[in-house]
């Protein structure tokens, strides 16, 4: 690790502040992969701002049919919440108890990690990343691995997730990380249907346009039946093969789907 | 040896371990909880390529930065010797393995990625490590070796200029025997052939390795505190070898050590250099791994490719086994590496079976990745999984029951001496089999392979054996197999003049429980509770010469130096009893802590002997010493040989190809057990790790040496869920017949005999389920089990 000064304003503007003011400064969330980045001193920001302290990020409501939840919610609050059970049952399974009580989902979000669990969520709920400028949809803001809409010293304060009439998580664990090998959100949404592919492709989450189709015509796994997933443009790693991946996401979506229904 | 101790807490009480107190309690002194006045820290400048010529390496800059006392290079090792290899094999052809040099820093080349090139020795660890990064390294990059019979091809690179090939050596054993086996193979009614993979692995003990260099500059002393599973192996091979330092002025401490699974035996170059540079610097130098470090510097373990044939008659009789292994040696040889595919791997090659004939050929090559040495089982599981793979698929070739063949070929009587130089003691093969069909509900598989098919999963049952070769071993046959060590133990008992214990030995623990089990044999010969003996261990100065913990010795070879020394303080004290109570030497008995006259009622305790001895007013002070302390060297006469049977129960889901554990279970003959508590957790973590490398495990390099697995990202390590709960037994037992204690040696157990037995029930899962799948190699990742069926 290099030396690096930390900050913890209370406030956002404060953050955006010290942001603006510090050239090669970063955001620090949970730090559930910020700081094992900087153990290996693969990065090396000159300060790092803290959200910790910051409590207009805080909190996990529901407003209408919308669940906002606040930026800065661990993992664990996520997965006591229980108001959207598919949600709250895909936070309690990222990590381990540790990185649940210390992982936000702003964090996981901006980071965009091709193999973590919550951008599937989003994208599979239509999810609105609020920041503190403006409101983007989930379909917007993931644009490609670890890269996202978000612009220099942009912050994410909320997500709001519509709460579904379906919706199930199901993940494949890489088995050495227990990131998702292959995670597939599906969910069904005042008549919308939605699939959401995350650890499988080379370019991050997706959905998958096909099963969509034919699970808006038939909302059951034997929908599925026959579809298939190109092969190409699949992660290829030790762990698994392209064809590997886009086998599994059939298994997983319908696995998914029998669990919304 | 008395049968039953357990009311003293002797020997057979489940006693709780005592060391667990401070290591449950945050107390435990690790190496690196030591920290030495003055001390400087060092961070290594490691090679990132595979292969290369260091042209150059610059440490003008690293050597101005702040905090920097001092950048050495390989050319400041220039007068050192090399880390040495401790076993020296002999070739097919009686030439000695070509062995070369293995410096302390890298000279003219690199050969792996993780090859330490410079070491920065700063004020504090993170200046040392800013100062790493200034270090200037100019490597031509070379072709990296790294695919073994690749790397035997004439004309492929050379991982050693100096050196004629990559071949190590090429070993036949017998080699008397391998026109026989030829001959058996050729009239054979039944030859099965099985080509297989026993993956690469990397230990990852909880404690990275640590080592703390500290010199004395007014009495000319060394001291090297480090983590190790044998303190004075390292002292004698790193003082004799590479520093040049007599024993008596070099000291090494291995305090608590949090686990080794043999990557703690081997002596490494970092020892050596924080010992060399705290004498040159003339202050403490202390180095701790970080964890991606060790991926890259511990020595990894297993990494065979082998093809094996047996060869069976037409009642189903085994007349022949031939194996060919290619060994991977990785770009040096470490201190044991030679051993393990040869004499640690070839002599088990009978396993269970009374097969005559046997020929066993290992090439052992040099490439360019991280050493490769022991890791727990060392050898013997390479040796188990083939054997026991093979017969499973020659019982499915014949159409016969795996258990029904394995009963029909044990070696039922003993003593037995192998065709691969080896006499078995004592054995009960099949009593191991009748135990694991009771524990394990064999008869019971059909229903539970109907419950799991309801769920849409594939269940298959693998059961198999296994025989291990322990308590290493008979110096004088070592010796003769190119071991350049005697494999003895010691013991020192110091009574004191109150009565309670010290016992001094050379074995040391990094996990076993050797400070709960050694009292419980000590005490126990003297009837005393077992809370009045104390262990000392992991000091050379102060313990008595020894050899270590590997190899399942410790209370083998261990445990019977200190049953030997502590007969000649029962014999001493017995002596001074018979003064006290004006008898006969001859006619003292000593039971539960009392001495008596055999046929009187006249006793004396314990207690009142061990002060005559140290307050020697009534004594016998012309016919012997005061005192009461005695040591006592032993030197094992046969190895011993654990055996058993193991059965695992999977479940495979043929969607995705994961395959679940559903059930295990042990049936282990370790002859006599002295803590049934520690054994069951002795055998519950072998078969965890055993099942890490049937299922999860594997340490990946690409074409460019570049070691993919680097860390826990990647590298699979079993966890809590991925294991069931065993059911383990060990209550067959038959004793040892040539050390004191009747053992034999639980510590690698678990490990060598799950790996087949997991690997048999997936494939028989797969084939009850109409698969045509004989073999998959580990680990069976749910990628390669659904390749498999899918292909």
């Amino acid at each position: 690790m290099y030396a690096f000064d930390i900050k913890r304003p209370s406030k956002l503007k404060k953050a955006r502040k010290i942001l603006k003011k510090n050239e090669g400064a970063q955001v620090l969330g949970g730090g559930q992969t910020l700081i094992p980045t900087l153990k290996q001193r693969l990065a090396a920001p000159s300060a790092l701002v803290s959200l910790a302290r910051i409590d207009e990020l805080k909190g996990i409501r529901q407003k209408g049919d919308e669940l906002i939840i606040g930026a800065a919610s661990t993992h664990e609050e996520v997965a006591a919440d229980g108001t959207i059970a598919a949600l709250s049952s895909l936070a309690g399974g990222i990590g381990d108890p540790a990185v649940r009580a210390r992982g936000t989902i702003g964090g996981s979000l901006a980071n965009n990690d091709p193999s973590a669990c919550y951008p599937a969520a989003a994208l599979g709920l239509c999810a609105t990343i609020v920041t503190n400028k403006r409101k983007i949809s989930a379909d917007e803001f993931f644009t490609g691995l670890f890269e996202t809409a978000l612009r220099d010293g942009e912050i994410i304060k909320a997500v709001n997730f519509p709460i579904p009439e379906a919706a199930a998580y199901e993940k494949f664990d890489q088995p050495a990380s227990r990131f998702a090998l292959v995670g597939v959100f599906v969910s069904q949404c005042k008549g919308d249907v939605r699939v959401a592919v995350t650890g499988a492709s080379e370019d991050g989450v997706f959905r998958w346009a096909d099963a969509e189709a034919a699970l808006a015509e038939n909302f059951n796994p034997a929908a599925l039946e026959g579809l298939s997933v190109d092969p190409a443009g699949m992660i290829a790693d030790i762990h698994g093969s392209p064809e590997y991946r886009a086998h599994l996401i059939g298994v997983m979506a319908k696995r998914a789907v029998a669990a919304a229904g | 040896m008395p049968a039953d101790g357990t009311a003293n807490g002797g020997i057979g009480a489940a006693t709780k371990r005592r060391e667990d107190v401070r290591f449950l309690t945050g107390k435990g002194n690790y190496t690196d909880d030591i920290n030495m006045r003055g001390q400087a820290y060092v961070v290594f400048v490691r090679s990132q390529v595979a292969h290369g010529v260091l042209n150059g390496v610059d440490t003008a800059d690293a050597s101005a930065m702040p905090g920097v006392i001092r950048v050495f290079t390989g050319a400041d090792f220039a007068e050192v010797g090399g880390v040495p290899c401790g076993w020296c094999v002999t070739d097919k052809h009686g030439e000695p393995m070509q062995e070369p040099k293995h410096p302390v820093l890298a000279e003219g080349k690199v050969r792996y990625v993780g090859d330490a090139i410079a070491a920065v020795v700063a004020e504090t660890e993170s200046q040392a490590r800013d100062a790493a990064e200034a270090v200037a390294v100019d490597i031509e990059e070379l072709p990296a070796v790294v695919d073994m019979k690749a790397a035997l091809v004439e004309g492929s690179t050379k991982v050693h200029d100096d050196l004629g090939s990559n071949l190590c050596y090429d070993w036949g054993f017998v080699e008397e025997n391998k026109d026989a086996v030829e001959q058996a193979m050729f009239s054979a009614a039944h030859v099965t052939t099985l080509e297989l993979v026993n993956n690469r692995l990397i230990a990852n003990a909880l404690e990275p390795r640590v080592a703390i260099g500290d010199y004395n500059s007014a009495a000319g002393d060394s001291t090297l505190y480090t983590t190790s599973q044998n303190p004075h192996v390292i002292r004698l091979l790193m003082g004799a070898f590479v520093l040049g330092i007599p024993e008596h002025k070099l000291r090494v401490v291995a305090p608590d050590v949090g686990g080794g699974f043999g990557s703690k035996i081997f002596h490494y170059a970092e020892e050596a250099f924080c010992t060399f540079a705290a004498k040159a610097l003339n202050m403490p130098v202390k180095w701790t791994a970080q964890r991606s470090e060790s991926f890259i510097t511990d020595a990894h373990g297993r990494d065979h490719v082998t093809k094996i044939e047996l060869a069976l008659d037409e009642d189903n009789n085994f007349t022949a086994v031939r194996t060919e292994t290619y060994a991977n040696m990785g770009a040096y040889l470490s201190t044991f590496a030679p051993s393990v595919p040869t004499w640690l791997h070839g002599t088990l090659m009978a396993g269970n079976y009374k097969t005559p004939v046997i020929y066993v050929n290992v090439k052992a090559v040099f490439t360019n990745t991280v050493p490769v040495d022991a890791y727990r089982g060392a050898g013997r599981p390479e040796a188990s999984f083939q054997l026991e793979r093979v017969i499973d698929k020659a019982a499915r070739e014949l159409g016969v029951d795996p258990i029904a063949l394995r009963r029909h070929n044990f070696i039922t009587e003993f003593p037995y001496a192998t065709p691969v130089a080896v006499e078995y003691d004592t054995g009960d093969y099949n009593a191991t089999m009748d135990k694991l069909e009771e524990i394990g509900d064999l008869s019971g598989f059909e229903a539970r392979r109907a419950a799991s098919a309801e769920k849409g999963l594939l269940r298959g049952l693998g059961v198999n054996c296994y025989i291990e070769a322990c308590g290493i071993a008979p110096s004088s046959l070592v010796g003769q197999l190119g071991a350049r060590a005697g494999l003895y133990e010691s013991a020192t008992v110091r009574v004191n003049a109150t009565g309670g214990l010290v016992v001094m030995t050379g074995s040391h623990s990094h996990g076993q429980g050797h400070e709960t089990a050694f009292p419980q044999v000590v005490a126990d010969m003297i009837g005393i509770d077992a809370s009045m003996v104390e262990i000392v261990h992991g000091d050379t100065a102060n313990t008595p010469m020894g050899m270590g913990t590997y190899g399942s010795r410790s209370l083998a070879v261990g445990g019977s130096a200190m049953v030997k020394a502590t007969e000649k303080i029962i014999a001493k004290a017995k002596k001074i009893a018979a003064h006290l109570m004006e008898a006969a030497d001859s006619d003292i008995e000593l039971k539960d802590g009392q001495f008596s006259v055999a046929g009187t009622d006249k006793s004396v305790a314990w207690g009142d002997v061990t002060l005559a001895a140290y307050v020697p007013h009534n004594y016998p002070l012309e016919e012997i010493e005061p005192g009461l302390e005695e040591t006592a060297f032993y030197d094992p006469a046969n190895f011993t040989y654990p055996a058993g049977a193991y059965a695992c129960e999977v479940e495979v889901d043929p969607e995705t190809g994961k395959v679940s554990i559903a059930s295990f279970a042990a049936a282990d003959d370790f002859g006599n057990i002295v803590n049934p508590m520690i054994v069951d957790g002795q055998v519950h973590g072998g078969i965890g790790q055993g099942i890490g490398q049937a299922l999860l495990e594997h340490a990946v390099y690409d074409e460019d040496g570049q070691l993919l697995s680097g860390s826990f990202m990647d590298y699979a390590m079993p966890r809590a869920d991925d294991v069931p709960f065993y059911t383990v037994d060990h209550s067959c037992q038959t004793p040892c017949t040539h050390n004191p204690l009747g053992v034999k040696g639980c510590g690698e157990a678990g490990a060598i005999g799950s790996p087949p037995a997991v690997v048999n029930a997936v494939v028989d899962a797969l084939q009850r389920a109409g698969h045509d799948i004989t073999h998959i190699d580990m680990p069976l990742s749910p990628s390669r089990v659904w390749s498999a069926i899918n292909s």
